[in-house]
């Protein structure tokens, strides 16, 4: 055997092999967002979904981002052909009625769907604790990088992303991410909007299963 | 005339190698048209809403649908596989064509379109990466392959005529 030759083949293939061996290990559907960090793109959209007790709004509402300064805002984008929204409807529900009262609002956005379906599915898994909107053109969408349902932006009180999580959330995974942008935000929130750490919930970006 | 088969030998096999590059180089650019359409998750929602800001006289006016149709064909559908916004027929692609043309229309250049387009997706978004930085190695490497390949095939020429040089030399037009 040549062991130079050899040696010379093994030290060309070795990088290619590592290249390979890397991308094996990355999902090539998930797309890092550059949002978390940054300021949150604004919008004012309708409400179509009224959401229930505490945390209703009459439908026709316009809510407008920058209204919610100062509040921790859980945006949630949802259809009623997403199978995946079905997964974590009951979840982000349940949690949203957990933090009525406190300074978060949950708000769900309807992505590529008609206000009339939305309602229907609504009614069909049992109710919505909060309210929705609609994104006509999903120009909204659009704005905040949207590549599918459900996507979920955590908001921190000073209007920046802080985390992004595609695919159905968990409760626990929702409770933790609220719970401390909470956190960060009360030393801020009563005297001057003070940046908050957009890191402050962990890792920023992150894939779940659907997309 | 040894010394030209040589070289004939050498010009030929450097051909194979830049047309196994060149191959492989069109192999990894993304693929238009033929691709598969469309974005299975929009299939239950077949109504498009689109609305903006476009007068009649701009959704007719061949010059903005052309310098759309130039920065579309270069943004990536989000919910296709290596299809342009301009050539997907999903719903998403539909909507971020309208956004381009509502954006250029408003007076944006198609460099600023794309700029936002980034600041929301990342350069992802970009079908063909920017020449600047780590992305300059997509480029470079083609380029860097062709040129290692001829030098290879250099030094095995040199190897594979110098052999029978020294051994048994062929007669003269013994292969024409």
């Amino acid at each position: 055997m040549n062991w130079k030759r050899a040696s010379i083949a093994a030290a060309t293939a070795a990088p290619v092999i590592a290249l390979f061996a890397w991308g094996l290990t990355r999902d090539p559907n998930s797309i890092p967002s550059p949002l978390p960090g940054r300021e949150a793109p604004t919008f004012a959209l309708a409400v179509f979904a009224p959401g229930q007790g505490d945390l209703a709004r009459p439908v026709g509402d316009t809510v407008r981002l920058d209204a919610l300064r100062g509040k921790v805002v859980v945006l949630n984008f949802w259809a009623s052909w997403c199978l995946a929204c079905r997964d974590e409807h009951e979840v982000l529900s349940e949690v949203a009625r957990g933090y009525a009262g406190k300074p978060v609002q949950f708000l769900g956005v309807l992505y590529n769907d008609v206000p009339d379906k939305g309602t229907a599915w609504i009614a069909e898994m049992g109710g919505q604790s909060y309210p929705s909107v609609d994104d006509p053109g999903a120009r909204v969408a659009i704005d905040y990088g949207l590549y599918g349902v459900p996507e979920t932006f955590f908001l921190d009180a000073s209007g920046r992303v802080a985390y992004k999580y595609t695919g159905p959330v968990t409760a626990g995974i929702v409770r933790l991410k609220v719970d401390s942008l909470m956190a960060a935000a009360q030393p801020a929130t009563p005297t001057a909007p003070a940046a908050a750490p957009a890191e402050a919930a962990g890792p920023a970006n992150k894939t779940g299963s659907d997309k | 005339m040894t010394r030209l088969r040589e070289a004939a030998r050498a010009m030929g096999g450097l051909a194979v190698v830049v047309m196994l590059t060149a191959g492989a180089s069109r192999a990894q650019a993304p693929a238009l048209p033929a691709a598969p359409q469309g974005a299975p998750q929009d299939s239950g929602a077949l109504r498009v809403q689109v609305q903006g800001s476009l007068t009649d006289v701009q959704k007719n006016d061949p010059a903005l649908e052309a310098a759309t149709k130039e920065v579309a064909s270069q943004l990536r559908c989000p919910v296709c596989q290596g299809v342009s916004i301009q050539d997907s027929p999903s719903e998403l692609a539909q909507q971020m064509r309208t956004a381009v043309k509502e954006q250029l229309a408003a007076g944006k250049s198609g460099e600023q379109v794309k700029d936002y387009f980034i600041s929301k997706y990342g350069e992802w978004i970009l079908l063909e990466p920017k020449a600047a930085g780590f992305n300059m190695l997509v480029y470079a490497l083609p380029a860097l392959l062709v040129l290692g390949g001829g030098v290879m095939l250099v030094f095995l020429v040199k190897k594979w005529t110098a052999a029978p040089a020294g051994s048994a030399a062929p007669t003269a037009g013994d292969d024409d």
